[in-house]
C-alpha cells in the first residue's frame, strides 16, 4: 500500500502540534475580546530564542520554556500598543508579524545549520512497538502531550471556573465587565501573554523537533494558518483540536505523496495546507448564523474606560 | 499615574508630527540595537540615513537606487492605503506583486522574440490584470460569504510562491538557459524592457507610474465621490450604510485597485531592475508597502515621503551590511520597530496625556 494509515495518523500528530498550540492560545486571547495577527511573529520568535537556549545550554527542555518567555515577551509589546496605548490591533499584529520576522531571522543568523540536542519520546519504546496503538498513543514527546492537555485545561477554565466567565464577560461586553469592576486591560494582558507563550512554544517545537533545524522564515504561514483554525473552530477548544489534526493530516498526507511522485503537480501540493485553510474559511463563514454568533462581541474593538 | 483624554478632534498637529518623531525614536532605539550587535551606533546610523545620499563616495551609487526602490514600494502602498481607509485589510500584497510579474511576464515571453513596442505596454496591462484577479478572490470570498480578508489574502501569498517556483523552475524556464532555474531575461531584450528612462537617475515606467497613482489617489480621495465614501465607510460604518455606501462594491474597489497595482509593480519589477521571473525576484515590497502605507498616514503625498524614506532604510542596510558587516535581517527588524514606534504614537493624535489622579466627579 502506498501510504500506511498508522504512521500518517501518527505523523500528523506530530505536525499538527505548533499549530494547535499556537491556535489554542489565540484562542484564549480572542475570546478575552483581543484580535493579534501578530501570531506568525510570536511563533517565529519562539523558534529561534528555543533552538538558541537548547543549542547553548544542551537542554530541549530549557529551550521549550524559553521559547514560550520570548513569545510572551514579544505579545506585551503588542499588549502595550493595543490596550494601553489603544493602538489598531489590526496594523499592530501585522507590525509585531514582520518585526518578529526580522528580529528572528537577526539573531538566528550564526544559528545556520546546526543541529539542535535531540527530544526524547516521553514513554519506552517497547510501549511505541505495541501494533497500531504503540505508534499513534505512545511514540511522541512530551510536548505533543502537553498541547492536547493545554486544550482540556483551557476547555474547563473557559466553561466551568468563575476566571473563564471573567474573561469570557470581558470578551463579549468590555464596557460591562468594566462597570462590574472588572479590570479590563489587566486580564486582557494577561491573556495576551499566555497567547505569546503558547504561540512561541509551537515556534520552539517547529525549530526543536519538527524540523529540527534553524532556518529563516521557517514558520511558513503556521501562524497565519492558526488565526484561521480559530475561526474554524468557533472558539471552541476541542475543535480547534479537531482542526488541527484534520489540517495536520492533510499536510502530512501531501509530503507522502510528493514523496511518492503520483502525478499531482509538486506546486498544488505545495500549495494545499493553503489552498484547503482558504476553502474551510469559505466554508465556515457562509454560514451567516454560526459564525456570528460564536465570535466574541468586542473581539478587535478597543476600550478606553472614561471616568 | 498616567491616564489618557480623549480629544473632542483629532489634533492635526500630532498628525504630522507623529512619523517624524516616530523615526527620531528608531533611530535611537534602532542605534541600541546596533549596540547590542557590537556595532558602533552612531556610524550605522549614519551609514544607513546619511550615507546614501550625501557620501562622495557612494552617492552616485545610491541615489538611483533611491527612486528604484521606492517606486514599487509607493505603488503597493497607494493602493494599500485606500483599503486601510476602508477597513478593508489586503495584507497580500505580496501575492499579488509576485502573480502580475508572472501573468506580465508571460504575455513577453509568449510573444518573445518579437520586438513590437506594444508588447511592453500590453505585459503592463497583463500584469496588472494578473495583480487585480489574484485580489478578486479574498474580495470575491469577503464579498459573497464573509469571509475575513486579511487570512484569505495572506494566505495567497504561499500559493502565489509555490506558482513562482513552478513558473521559474518548469514553465516559464528559460529553454536556452542550460536547465537553471529562471526565465529568459525581460530587461535585456528590446521590446519587452523597462528601461532606465533618465540615465543615472533610477527612473523607470514604474517610477513614473508610481507618481501618477500618488496624484490619482490624492485626486480620488479629495474631490471624488468613491473617495468620500471610503473614508466614511472606515470611520463610521454605520452612517455609510444608512447614506446608501454599497460595502460590496467598496470591497471590489479597493481590493481590485491595490491588486492591480501591486501587479503591475511586480511586473515593472521583472522586466527592470530584476530582470527576470526567477524563484525568489521577490524581496518583501509587498509587505514593506504596509509599513509605507501607515507611515505616510495613509495619505497618498505622505507615502510619497514614506516610500522614499523606507527605500532609504533598503539601500543604507545594504549599505551598513557592506561597509560595516551589519547583518541584513536587522533593517527589517528596524523597519518593524518604526511601525511599532509610529502606532504607539498614534495615541497622541487621539487623546490628550494627563498626569496625576481623576479629579473626582
Amino acid at each position: 500500500m502506498l501510504i500506511d494509515p498508522v504512521t500518517l495518523i501518527a505523523a500528523l500528530i506530530g505536525a499538527s502540534t505548533p499549530i494547535l498550540l499556537a491556535a489554542i492560545g489565540e484562542l484564549v486571547v480572542e475570546k478575552s475580546g483581543v484580535l493579534n495577527l501578530g501570531v506568525e511573529g510570536m511563533m517565529i520568535i519562539g523558534a529561534v530564542f528555543g533552538f538558541m537556549v537548547a543549542v547553548n545550554t544542551g537542554s530541549p527542555t530549557l529551550g521549550f520554556i524559553m521559547g514560550a518567555v520570548g513569545g510572551a515577551g514579544l505579545s506585551l509589546i503588542f499588549g502595550v500598543l493595543t490596550q494601553i496605548l489603544l493602538s489598531n490591533q489590526v496594523a499592530t499584529g501585522l507590525a509585531l508579524t514582520l518585526f518578529g520576522l526580522g528580529l528572528a531571522a537577526l539573531l538566528g543568523e550564526p544559528y545556520a545549520g546546526i543541529n539542535p540536542p535531540l527530544t526524547g519520546n516521553l514513554f519506552p519504546s517497547t510501549m511505541a512497538d505495541i501494533p497500531v496503538v504503540g505508534p499513534i498513543f505512545f511514540s511522541h514527546d512530551i510536548i505533543v502531550y502537553l498541547s492536547v492537555l493545554l486544550v482540556a485545561a483551557v476547555w474547563s477554565v473557559l466553561t466551568k471556573t468563575r476566571a473563564g466567565l471573567i474573561l469570557r464577560a470581558v470578551g463579549e461586553s468590555h464596557d460591562a465587565a468594566h462597570a462590574l469592576g472588572y479590570k479590563v486591560v489587566r486580564i486582557r494582558l494577561m491573556a495576551i501573554a499566555f497567547g505569546g507563550a503558547c504561540a512561541g512554544l509551537g515556534g520552539a517545537y517547529l525549530s526543536l523537533v519538527r524540523v529540527p533545524s534553524w532556518t529563516e522564515g521557517m514558520t511558513a504561514g503556521a501562524g497565519w494558518i492558526a488565526l484561521a483554525l480559530v475561526v474554524f473552530a468557533s472558539w471552541k477548544p476541542w475543535r480547534a483540536l479537531i482542526g488541527a489534526y484534520l489540517f495536520g493530516g492533510i499536510a502530512a498526507l501531501q509530503l507522502r505523496l510528493q514523496a511518492a511522485e503520483v502525478g499531482v503537480p509538486v506546486a498544488l501540493l505545495d500549495a494545499s495546507p493553503y489552498l484547503i485553510t482558504i476553502l474551510v474559511l469559505v466554508l465556515i463563514s457562509s454560514d451567516r448564523t454560526r459564525a456570528a454568533l460564536n465570535a466574541p462581541a468586542a473581539l478587535g474593538k478597543v476600550f478606553h474606560a472614561s471616568g | 499615574m498616567m491616564r489618557l483624554e480623549k480629544r473632542p478632534t483629532p489634533s492635526r498637529a500630532w498628525i504630522a508630527g507623529a512619523p517624524v518623531l516616530a523615526v527620531f525614536l528608531t533611530m535611537v532605539a534602532g542605534g541600541i540595537m546596533f549596540a547590542a550587535l557590537g556595532q558602533a551606533p552612531l556610524e550605522a546610523i549614519r551609514t544607513i540615513f546619511w550615507d546614501p545620499l550625501f557620501s562622495e563616495t557612494f552617492a552616485s551609487y545610491s541615489r538611483p537606487q533611491l527612486l528604484l526602490k521606492a517606486g514599487p514600494l509607493i505603488l503597493i502602498a497607494i493602493g494599500l492605503s485606500l483599503g486601510f481607509r476602508a477597513g478593508i485589510w489586503n495584507i497580500g500584497a505580496e501575492g499579488q506583486y509576485i502573480m502580475g510579474a508572472i501573468c506580465g511576464a508571460a504575455f513577453g515571453l509568449a510573444l518573445y522574440p518579437s520586438e513590437n513596442p506594444l508588447i511592453f505596454p500590453g505585459m503592463i496591462v497583463a500584469g496588472a490584470l494578473g495583480g487585480w484577479a489574484w485580489a478578486m478572490i479574498p474580495a470575491v470570498l469577503r464579498a459573497r460569504f464573509r469571509t475575513n480578508e486579511i487570512l484569505v489574502s495572506l494566505l495567497l501569498v504561499y500559493v502565489a510562491e509555490a506558482i513562482l517556483a513552478s513558473a521559474a523552475t518548469n514553465w516559464l524556464r528559460n529553454p536556452e538557459g542550460s536547465g537553471f532555474p529562471g526565465s529568459r531575461n525581460l530587461s535585456r531584450h528590446p521590446g519587452t524592457d523597462n528601461p532606465e528612462l533618465i540615465a543615472g537617475t533610477g527612473m523607470h515606467w514604474g517610477v513614473v507610474a508610481a507618481f501618477i497613482a500618488v496624484i490619482l489617489g490624492y485626486i480620488l480621495l479629495n474631490r471624488h465621490i468613491l473617495g468620500y465614501q471610503i473614508k466614511l465607510a472606515g470611520q463610521a460604518p454605520r452612517a455609510a450604510r444608512f447614506a446608501g455606501v454599497n460595502p460590496g462594491r467598496l470591497i471590489f474597489l479597493c481590493l481590485g485597485v491595490s491588486g492591480a497595482l501591486a501587479g503591475m509593480a511586480g511586473l515593472f519589477e521583472v522586466a527592470g531592475p530584476a530582470g527576470q521571473i526567477s524563484i525568489d525576484f521577490n524581496v518583501g515590497y509587498g509587505f514593506t508597502a504596509i509599513i509605507v502605507a501607515f507611515l505616510g498616514r495613509l495619505h497618498p503625498v505622505g507615502i510619497l515621503f514614506a516610500g522614499l524614506l523606507m527605500a532609504l532604510t533598503y539601500i543604507g542596510g545594504e549599505l551598513a551590511q557592506l561597509m560595516m558587516g551589519v547583518p541584513a535581517p536587522a533593517i527589517q527588524a528596524f523597519q518593524g520597530m518604526l511601525l511599532f514606534f509610529l502606532l504607539a504614537l498614534d495615541v497622541l493624535a487621539n487623546y490628550r496625556i494627563k498626569w496625576g489622579r481623576e479629579a473626582a466627579a
